[in-house]
C-alpha cells in the first residue's frame, strides 16, 4: 500500500469530518470514526474531487473503513493511469 | 374549542439576535437596513438591505452541524431554541410526540443552491457534495428543529411566499385547537442573499435603492430581510397548568386568495382574509386597537392594504393604529410573519406600538395613522398582523390582549 496515498486520504477524512487526522489509522472503521452513511457518501465526494476520480456507486456502497477507501482509491488511480477507467 | 395561547418567543433577525434585541430596535425606531455587505455589494443595483450583521454561526453551531445548515436552517434553529426555553418546554418522552413543528419559508436553502450552482454553470463542476440536497429543501428548517429539540410528533413546512410564516402558524392553531397536538412550535425563516436572488428581486423592480418608508411619501420600494421567528402555542388550559408564562392569544386566523394577479395586490382579497380572521376570532373590527401591516413600502401594496383596512373597519379604520414594522426589520419574506407576529404580541402586551421608521410625510392615498417614527403607548385589546404574498395568498392572524 502507498504511504503516501494512505496518508492523503486520512487528511481528507479529518478534513471533512472535523477530525484530527492524528487519530485516524488504516484500521479505523467508519463507524468507530462516527461516520454516519451520509458522511461517508460526502467522504467519497472529497475523495473524487481531490484525485480527480469517479467512484462508481456499487463500489461506494462497500467502502465503510479507511482501509477500504485507501484500496478503492488506489485502485481507481491506477485504472486512471493505465487508461482503462476513472 | 381551547383558547391558544403564546407561551415562548424567539427571534434572529438584522435588528438582533434575540427577542430582546429585537423589541428594543423596534421601540427605538431603530431600522436595521444598511448597505448590502461584502459579498454582494457593488455586484447589482441593490445597494441596501436588511442583514443581520455581526451573525457569526460558529457561536452557535460547531462545524460539523454547520456542514447540514444552511443560513435558513440556522436562523430557524436559533429561534426555536429560544421560543422553547423562554416557554420553559423541554420534549421528552410524551410531551415531544404531542408537539408539533411548522415553520415557513418562501426560498428555503436557496444560498447553498446558489454557490453550487454557480460552481456547476460557471466551472462546469462534475460533482456536487451530498450535502446539498438536505441543506437546500425546504424542509430542512422544521427537520433540524426536530432533531434538535427532540420533538417527535407531526412537522411540515409551508411555502407562500410572503405569507409562508402567518400560514405555518395559523394551520399550527388550527392543530392545538383542535386537540391534535398539545403544543406546536411554528413561525418562519428565511435567509434570501444570494447573488441569484438578489438578481431575481432586482428584475421585478420593486426593491428601494435607499430604505423602507412604508405609507409614505416617496418611498421607493421594499427592502430585502433576513431572519427567523418561532412561537410555542399551547391551549390556555395546560400553559396555566404549567404556570407558564403568556404572551397573549392567537385568537384567529384568516386567509383568502385573489386569484388575480401573480404580483398585483387585491384589495378585496386582503380585506377578505382580514374579515375572516375577525369572524374566526369572534372579534368585532371596533375592538381592533393596532394592526401590524403587511406594509412592504412598495408603491402598491401600501395603497391597496390602506383601501382593504378602510373596506374591513369603515369608520374605526380612522381610530386604528397601523405600523410597518418591515421599515425596520426588512421584508425577511416567509419569515416575515413570524417576525411581525412577535411584535404584534409584544406590543398588546407591553401597551406599546412600534411605530413605522424611516416616515417622512404620509404617501397619496395613505391617510391612516401609521405611528410615524416614534413608539407609542397604547392599550390596544387586539390586533391583527397582515400578510398579503406574491401569488395573491393572503393570511392574516388576529391576536387578543391576554388579561
Amino acid at each position: 500500500m502507498d504511504s503516501n496515498l494512505a496518508q492523503k486520504v486520512i487528511e481528507i477524512i479529518a478534513k471533512t469530518q472535523h477530525l484530527d487526522a492524528a487519530k485516524i489509522t488504516l484500521d479505523s472503521s467508519y463507524e468507530d470514526l462516527g461516520i454516519d452513511s451520509l458522511d461517508g457518501v460526502n467522504i467519497l465526494f472529497a475523495m473524487e474531487n481531490e484525485f480527480d476520480i469517479l467512484i462508481p456507486d456499487e463500489a461506494a456502497k462497500e467502502i465503510r473503513n479507511v482501509r477500504h477507501t485507501v484500496e478503492g482509491v488506489a485502485k481507481l488511480l491506477d485504472a486512471k493511469a493505465s487508461g482503462t477507467g476513472g | 374549542m381551547p383558547r391558544v395561547v403564546v407561551t415562548g418567543l424567539g427571534t434572529v433577525s438584522a435588528l438582533g439576535p434575540d427577542t430582546a434585541s429585537f423589541w428594543r430596535s423596534l421601540l427605538a425606531g431603530q431600522s436595521g437596513i444598511g448597505p448590502l455587505d461584502g459579498d454582494l455589494a457593488g455586484k447589482t443595483s441593490v445597494a441596501v438591505g436588511a442583514q443581520a450583521r455581526g451573525y457569526d454561526p460558529l457561536q452557535h453551531f460547531d462545524v460539523k452541524h454547520l456542514d447540514l445548515l444552511d443560513r435558513f436552517s440556522q436562523f430557524a434553529l436559533l429561534a426555536a431554541r429560544e421560543a422553547a426555553r423562554d416557554a420553559g418546554l423541554s420534549f421528552d418522552g410524551e410531551r415531544g410526540e404531542r408537539t408539533a413543528v411548522v415553520m415557513g419559508t418562501g426560498v428555503a436553502g436557496k444560498t447553498t443552491e446558489d454557490d453550487a450552482f454557480r460552481l456547476l454553470y460557471g466551472h462546469d463542476q462534475k460533482r456536487f457534495s451530498p450535502f446539498i440536497i438536505p441543506r437546500t429543501m425546504a424542509n430542512a428548517a422544521t427537520s433540524q428543529i426536530t432533531m434538535d429539540l427532540g420533538i417527535t410528533g407531526p412537522g411540515f413546512t409551508v411555502s407562500t411566499a410572503c405569507s409562508s410564516a402567518n400560514h405555518a402558524i395559523g394551520l399550527a392553531l388550527g392543530m392545538v385547537r383542535s386537540g391534535l397536538v398539545d403544543a406546536a412550535l411554528a413561525g418562519g425563516s428565511e435567509a434570501p442573499f444570494s447573488l441569484g436572488m438578489i438578481r431575481g428581486w432586482e428584475g421585478v423592480r420593486v426593491l428601494a435603492p435607499d430604505t423602507c418608508r412604508p405609507f409614505s411619501r416617496d418611498r421607493k420600494g421594499l427592502v430585502l430581510g433576513e431572519g427567523g421567528a418561532v412561537v410555542v402555542l399551547e391551549p390556555e388550559e395546560r400553559a396555566r397548568a404549567r404556570g407558564a408564562n403568556i404572551y397573549g392569544e392567537v385568537a384567529g386566523f384568516g386567509m383568502s386568495s385573489d386569484a388575480g394577479h401573480i404580483t398585483q395586490p387585491s384589495e378585496s382579497g386582503a380585506a377578505r382574509a382580514m374579515e375572516a380572521a375577525l369572524r374566526d376570532a369572534g372579534v368585532a373590527p371596533e375592538a381592533i386597537g393596532y394592526i401590524n401591516a403587511h406594509g412592504t413600502g412598495t408603491l402598491a401594496n401600501d395603497i391597496t392594504e390602506t383601501q382593504a383596512i378602510h373596506r374591513v373597519f369603515g369608520a374605526h379604520a380612522g381610530r386604528l393604529a397601523v405600523s410597518s414594522t418591515k421599515s425596520m426589520h426588512g421584508h425577511a419574506l416567509g419569515a416575515a410573519g413570524a417576525l411581525e407576529l412577535v411584535a404584534t404580541l409584544l406590543a398588546l402586551r407591553e401597551g406599546l406600538l412600534p411605530p413605522t421608521a424611516n416616515f417622512l410625510a404620509p404617501g397619496d392615498g395613505c391617510d391612516l395613522d401609521y405611528v410615524p417614527l416614534q413608539a407609542r403607548e397604547a392599550r390596544a385589546g387586539a390586533a391583527l398582523s397582515n400578510s398579503f404574498a406574491f401569488g395573491g395568498l393572503n393570511a392574516v392572524l388576529c391576536v387578543r390582549r391576554w388579561e
